[in-house]
């Protein structure tokens, strides 16, 4: 197909004869790199120094032992969402809808913290964590069940259920789960001591769930390269026709890829809920499950990229605050970048499939339409 | 309960529907070529913003549908650039141009938060107006209500009894024989994607200009979802779509109404109704496969590389 062409000279864009491994390993980065000055660009043409945006944004949030904790700390929910929506996207099944599961994860173990938290002592943190991941695990379920037996699109089902799980949520926190010594906040009472992750050093915020996110991390790597069900996902991805013949079954991908998914992000509510926040309220994310889609691209689908893409997800939802409060940006801004980053990331990865070459164009090879 | 409320209730129904109609028709015309794009919801989201800044600038209703449309086409552009000319996955394109449509419209709309805006008036029709119960019932709308219903009409003639429809058709459900045909299978799909980002961008404006005159990040509320879900529930045909639409106004608009009419539900599970009576109807459609097989464009989704 023939891009551009001035003066008998054209870009003609040409499927390689195989993948190229170099560009596997630059689209992203290159693609980060592309937003990055795509960023300077918008700030300059706000009329703010660049060079003063790119210390806000990316320098000050970390500059002290606090900001690398918050670094991390915002880091964790991206990574545990886009972890676990992966392996689907490599199997063909869209889970979209990480950020409900999530609500679900926050609202089934923030319960048991809430209302079983002093009877289990101690053991309340570990129930919170299991009911979290059944919840996230149960709100899943339901795209799963429907793709499975009905065949309804999981990406549909998936989104609808983030709006009534965050609709479930503040239904909860205004009405029966309010505190009622809460001067009539739509919030929970807060969690109390034995019903919070701990935090991993003094003097910032980050918790135990950024270990659980790095363990995930391994044994995804492990799970997608060493084991059968992982190749199981990757086959009914890649070919579903060879999958089908060898006598890979769909739905036993599409229920693991869902239980990884929902599983993941239900742990990630639970740590955010039970970590930072503290209490339930309407509002507890950011939009990470949704940011974890771009997450997991950025990360090309693999545990490593993945752990480097939130890392660097998070720099910008630093940034976006720090910014917002240094140089007056809406915090809209994050969002902005985030969409734009996605979209550098896909035109980058064309290349690892295809390449530009310089043609003479040729009018007539295009065959003109029939006419009427 | 008398009958002016019920009617009430049916001409809100109308007014809810009416961003939903646009929207699902701009991509009914966009999968009938082959292509599915989710950007539904960023596309809307910039239509409302644009077409709201443009409305409270200008003053003039009729720039801020244009504008709005105008806006729908350009970033239905850079989905159409990645999708179709660099053959990115339409999935993930998909999501990311909703994503960037959040932000992008929550960005470059937060000077026009909180601002009025004049809604758009309805049309009054000599003597059907002012006929009891049928007048409010049918005849009190804005221009936009009823050009949603000739919008259907045509796409529906366009697609089923023209040359043109058949050529949108043909590369939707067999790029590669269309290809061989002749027919300019890219510039087509191209064509379709503007439409569907054009009928975005003008449902998004319909929100913020008619149905809730004013601008709020992320006012679209799941609704450019919902639009594309009716493309499926409609089996891809205009009219069914239309009629789902309303379905659909009907069932937003009830939960509005619920409360007035004694049902003491927490209004955040009433609000819920929607999003519940998508998976619903979604299921209900695709539980015969035949239902799917038989309707949906084949090609919808895949990249088509002409060589």
């Amino acid at each position: 197909m023939r891009l551009f062409e001035a003066s008998g000279w054209g870009l003609r864009l040409e499927r390689r004869p195989r993948a190229s491994r170099i560009m596997r390993i630059v689209s992203s980065p290159l693609a980060a790199l592309a937003m990055v000055i795509t960023g300077f660009l918008v700030l300059g043409a706000l009329g703010k120094d660049p060079l003063t945006a790119f210390k806000v944004f990316f320098i000050e949030p970390v500059s002290s032992l606090y900001g690398i904790g918050e670094l991390l700390l915002k880091a964790t929910p991206l990574m545990l969402c886009a972890l676990g929506i992966a392996p689907g996207y490599r199997a063909n099944v869209w889970n979209i809808g990480a950020e409900g599961q999530f609500t679900a994860g926050a609202i089934t173990g923030g319960g048991v913290g809430l209302f079983y938290g002093a009877f289990l002592a101690h053991w309340a943190l570990p129930a919170m964590l299991i009911a979290a991941v059944l919840g996230g695990m149960a709100w899943a379920a339901i795209p799963a069940f429907l793709r499975t037996r009905f065949r309804t699109s999981e990406i549909f089902v998936s989104l609808m259920l983030v709006y009534i799980a965050q609709l479930l949520l503040s239904y909860l926190v205004h009405g029966p789960w309010r505190d009622p010594a809460g001067q009539n906040f739509p919030q929970s009472p807060p969690f109390a001591d034995n019903a919070l992750v701990p935090t991993l050093f003094a003097g910032a915020r980050v918790n135990l769930g950024f270990v659980f996110a790095l363990l995930l991390a391994g044994v995804s790597w492990w799970f997608g390269s060493a084991t059968a069900a992982g190749y199981r996902l990757r086959v009914g991805g890649s070919a579903p026709a060879a999958a089908a013949y060898a006598g890979i079954s769909e739905r036993a991908n599409i229920w693991l890829a869902m239980m990884i998914g929902g599983g993941a992000a239900g742990l990630a509510g639970i740590c955010e809920v039970a970590g930072p926040i503290g209490l339930l309220q309407p509002v507890i994310s950011p939009g990470y499950g949704y940011a974890a889609i771009i997450v997991a691209f950025l990360g090309r689908l693999h545990p490593l990229g993945i752990v480097l893409a939130s890392l660097l997800m998070s720099a910008l939802y630093l940034g976006g605050e720090s910014a917002q409060l240094e140089l007056q940006l809406p915090s809209s801004v994050s969002g902005l970048f985030q969409g734009a980053l996605l979209f550098f990331l896909l035109a980058a990865e064309l290349f690892i499939n295809f390449r530009l070459r310089r043609v003479r164009s040729s009018r007539a090879r295009v065959p003109a339409p029939t006419a009427a | 309960m008398n009958i002016g409320t019920w009617v009430a209730i049916a001409a809100s129904a109308f007014g809810a529907a009416t961003p939903l109609i646009y929207a699902a028709l701009g991509e009914l015309v966009t999968e009938r070529a082959g292509v599915l794009n989710l950007g539904v919801e960023g596309m809307m989201l910039v239509g409302a913003m644009s077409g709201f800044a443009v409305g409270v600038s200008s003053g003039s209703l009729l720039l801020a549908f244009l504008a709005a449309a105008g806006a729908g086409v350009l970033i239905a552009l850079l989905f159409a650039v990645l999708t179709l000319s660099l053959q990115t996955n339409q999935i993930a394109t998909g999501m990311a141009l909703t994503l960037f449509g959040i932000g992008l419209s929550a960005f470059a709309g937060r000077s026009f938060v909180g601002l009025p805006i004049a809604r758009v008036p309805a049309v009054h029709i000599p003597l059907l107006t002012d006929l009891p119960v049928l007048g409010p019932l049918l005849f009190h709308y804005d221009p936009l209500v009823y050009l949603s219903v000739a919008l259907c009409a045509l796409i529906a003639w366009l697609l089923k009894r023209t040359r043109a429809g058949l050529r949108l058709r043909a590369v939707g459900e067999a790029p590669a024989i269309a290809h061989a045909l002749g027919e300019p299978v890219t510039r087509i799909r191209y064509l379709a994607v503007l439409f569907g980002g054009a009928m975005s961008g003008i449902a998004g404006a319909y929100l913020s200009t008619a149905l809730t005159p004013m601008w709020v990040e992320g006012m679209s509320a799941g609704r450019g979802w919902i639009a594309l879900a009716l493309v499926v529930f409609g089996t891809w045909k205009p009219w069914r779509v239309l009629g789902g639409a309303y379905l659909f106004g009907a069932v937003t608009v009830l939960q509005l109404y619920a409360q007035g009419l004694g049902v003491h539900i927490p209004s955040e599970f009433l609000s819920m109704l929607p999003y519940a009576a998508t998976i619903v109807v979604l299921v209900v459609i695709c539980r015969d496969p035949r239902t799917i097989l038989l309707n949906q464009p084949a090609s919808l989704g895949r990249s088509f590389h002409p060589g």
